[in-house]
């Protein structure tokens, strides 16, 4: 993966469940929970190294990672 | 940085499933395998039965049947013998293909028919209250089992070789990526698929199993995965209770609908 590549992180608020599954294997904190409802919220999207772990691993379809196009 | 939205009935989500569930990891990954094989959408018919595994059609975009408890194998049959041209997917679970349905799929491993079966296989019935199915591991605990199951679990993969399949292939929800390998192959395969996905019911099961949260219960998981070139050097006793992992079998075989074309509509149609 070059280096520097840049990732946009796209969350469906209303479609996440709180299972809490996406940012306890997030390798960079790049997500991370949102103290209220434990739901997921985006912590620092430039950490984001775009190994689709969290995208995979949503059982609720709410998390997308797409690539920022000005790479 | 895949786009689901191709193949899913939007109106439909957020889907059912407890947060958390496997299921949708298991759909996720099927969605991609089809994607992947790059079947037009109108050439796929996903078929399932009753429990919550089930529900997966219902949220796919795709010609779809929800059909009775344990038959999603024999209208698959059916839709497979009328329309040979179509893909048939059926989403079935482990009470459903293993208890009411067991006969059934015996029956298409048997005929070797171009049917793809994926079982959600989750050790539990989820979704009318956490009775004890035929993969509950002994000495688990299940509302219809409070001092322990004693009984023995079903093994999917020697159910399947026994009768025949000439694809079966076990994988677990904690790595989607291999589920969506494994369909693939399964998809690709001329003949009767099984893929067996190890999931997790934190709900029913693990509940009553000192496993309440979908992160424990993933990672009891992980913890019993052993790949299958490492089960070989293994004792029976070490492997007991274990998930291993991998493609069972994956042969070419004759496979029913174009037999029966070949064999008998050929020999009806030149008298």
């Amino acid at each position: 993966m070059a280096k520097g590549k840049k990732y946009i992180i796209k969350i469906k608020e209303d479609y996440c469940k709180s299972c809490r599954l996406c940012y306890s294997r997030c390798p960079t904190n790049a997500i991370t929970a949102n103290p209220k409802n434990m739901k997921v919220q985006i912590n620092d999207e430039d950490k984001c190294i775009g190994c689709l772990v969290c995208e995979n691993i949503c059982p609720d379809f709410a998390i997308e990672i797409f690539e920022a196009e000005d790479n | 940085m895949f786009n689901y939205d191709k193949y899913i009935r939007k109106d439909k989500f957020p889907h059912i499933w407890c947060s958390g569930c496997g299921n949708g990891i298991i759909l996720k990954s099927s969605i991609r395998a089809i994607d992947k094989i790059g079947w037009d959408k109108n050439d796929v018919m996903t078929i399932s039965g009753i429990g919550c595994s089930s529900r997966a059609t219902g949220y796919l975009d795709f010609d779809s049947l929800h059909t009775l408890h344990g038959r999603a194998l024999a209208f698959a049959t059916g839709i497979k013998m009328a329309k040979p041209k179509m893909n048939v997917v059926v989403f079935t679970g482990d009470g459903d293909a293993g208890a009411i349905g067991g006969n059934h799929l015996i029956h298409a491993a048997r005929r070797n028919i171009d049917i793809t079966a994926v079982i959600f296989n989750n050790n539990i019935y989820g979704m009318t209250g956490g009775q004890y199915s035929p993969t509950t591991p002994q000495e688990f605990v299940a509302t219809t089992a409070p001092y322990g199951h004693i009984e023995n679990s079903f093994n999917f993969m020697e159910l399947a070789i026994g009768a025949g399949a000439s694809f079966a292939a076990r994988t677990t929800v904690t790595n989607p990526k291999q589920v969506e390998n494994f369909i693939h192959k399964g998809l690709e395969n001329k003949g009767f698929s099984v893929i067996e996905v190890v999931s997790n019911c934190h709900v029913q099961f693990g509940r009553r199993n000192e496993m309440k949260s979908p992160i424990q219960m993933f990672d009891w998981i992980k913890e019993r995965i052993i790949p299958m070139s490492k089960a070989e050097d293994m004792s029976e006793d070490e492997l007991e209770n274990k998930v291993i992992t991998g493609v069972f079998k994956n042969i070419e075989k004759p496979e029913y609908v174009e037999e029966y074309d070949k064999n008998i509509m050929a020999k009806a149609e030149g008298e």
